[in-house]
């Protein structure tokens, strides 16, 4: 009993964001402090804290701003994701970075396009992992990224009509003479 | 082309048993062709492994389709595979057997709706045998199905086609239901 009480007490003192959550605001209030608007506040999501980048031609720097300063140090890019937001009429993808044996933080950043013909600068240069990524996400969301070296599809067919991971996508009817649908 | 696959119409001549003996070598040395495409693949190499040793009924894995008498199609066939399973079917000898294993190969399996790059069934594409139900088919369900061209193979005749075969394999097929009914007693009583 008495070492329940004292459990909820000491719960009450600790901070309610993670380590997790509290290094990556120090990561980026140095970012915000370089960029200013260029990125949008901190989302202290417990699971995945992540900012965007508003100005999505900065990202490029951005990218190389977090890859090359000392207290950042981001150099490993876990995972490139896209995203599609119908709603918003944009596309966007989703990086998770990680500074991996020196500093150990991790961080999100979302940049977003526009969904039509919507153009992100490419980070294969910054990060080599994301050449391939970047292929996957324009392949299955269809926005292109900026001086890639080798901006094709990488896992659908080269003329496959549409992109298959977009919310309003319909599979085509018949791809070289066979029926596609069920 | 050979003797069997000859299309004799006018069946007033040729009542040999050669057939017989050629349909006994045929299926007493079915080679199929070396490749799978997903998790069914690995049940099919559980079955040619020692366990399940399909070697005992002359089923040996070849490395080249021109030296194969069988396609196991075991897995997802993609649209970007399935134009490559074509072409290694037709560089097939004939006779040639085709046997789609598990669900995916059979009509698209899990990936019937939303597998937009998945093509729902194998059957599409080239002409299917014997299809092997399961998700995927344990070895003893591949053996079943191998056991089926097999019996394909023994229905077949100088001068009849392979779809006639196909038709008196289906006549001739027992109904398992008595077979299960009779197993499941014996489970009961032990």
């Amino acid at each position: 009993m008495d070492n329940e009480s004292h459990m909820s007490e000491h719960q009450e003192e600790t901070p309610a964001s993670s380590p997790q959550v509290e290094a990556a605001k120090t990561v980026w209030a140095i970012v915000r402090e370089k960029f200013a608007d260029a990125v949008s506040p901190l989302d202290e999501n417990p699971s995945m804290p992540f900012f965007e980048v508003l100005d999505t031609d900065a990202w490029l720097d951005i990218a190389l701003f977090l890859r090359d300063n000392p207290k950042l140090r981001f150099n490993y890019m876990a995972c490139l994701s896209g995203m599609d937001y119908p709603d918003e009429g944009k596309l966007g993808i989703v990086c998770n970075l990680e500074s991996l044996g020196e500093h150990g933080h991790t961080i999100a950043v979302k940049v977003k396009c526009a969904r039509d013909g919507g153009v992100i600068p490419s980070v294969a240069r910054v990060w080599k992992t994301a050449e391939w990524h970047e292929r996957e996400a324009y392949d299955m969301y269809g926005m292109t990224f900026g001086s890639h070296p080798d901006m094709r599809r990488i896992l659908c067919p080269e003329d496959w009509e549409g992109f298959p991971l977009r919310k309003d996508y319909q599979v085509q009817e018949s791809y070289h003479g066979i029926r596609v649908p069920y | 082309m050979g003797l069997l696959d000859a299309r004799i119409t006018k069946h007033n001549a040729l009542v040999t048993s050669v057939d017989n003996v050629m349909n006994w070598a045929r299926l007493s040395s079915l080679w199929p062709m070396g490749f799978g495409l997903a998790c069914c693949a690995i049940e099919m190499m559980a079955t040619n492994a020692s366990n399940y040793d399909l070697e005992r009924f002359g089923i040996f894995p070849r490395a080249s389709p021109r030296q194969s008498d069988l396609m196991i199609v075991a897995g997802t066939v993609t649209m970007k595979m399935a134009e490559r399973v074509v072409r290694l079917y037709e560089q097939m000898p004939e006779p040639r057997y085709v046997l789609s294993m598990g669900s995916c190969s059979n009509c698209g399996g899990p990936y019937w709706h939303h597998g937009y790059h998945v093509l729902k069934g194998v059957d599409r594409v080239i002409p299917v045998d014997v299809y092997v139900p399961g998700c995927p088919p344990r070895p003893e369900a591949l053996i079943g199905g191998l056991m089926k061209i097999q019996e394909l193979i023994r229905m077949e005749q100088i001068g009849i086609s392979r779809a006639d075969a196909l038709k008196k394999l289906e006549e001739k097929s027992a109904d398992p239901r008595p077979l299960i009914e009779v197993a499941r007693q014996g489970v009961k009583a032990s």
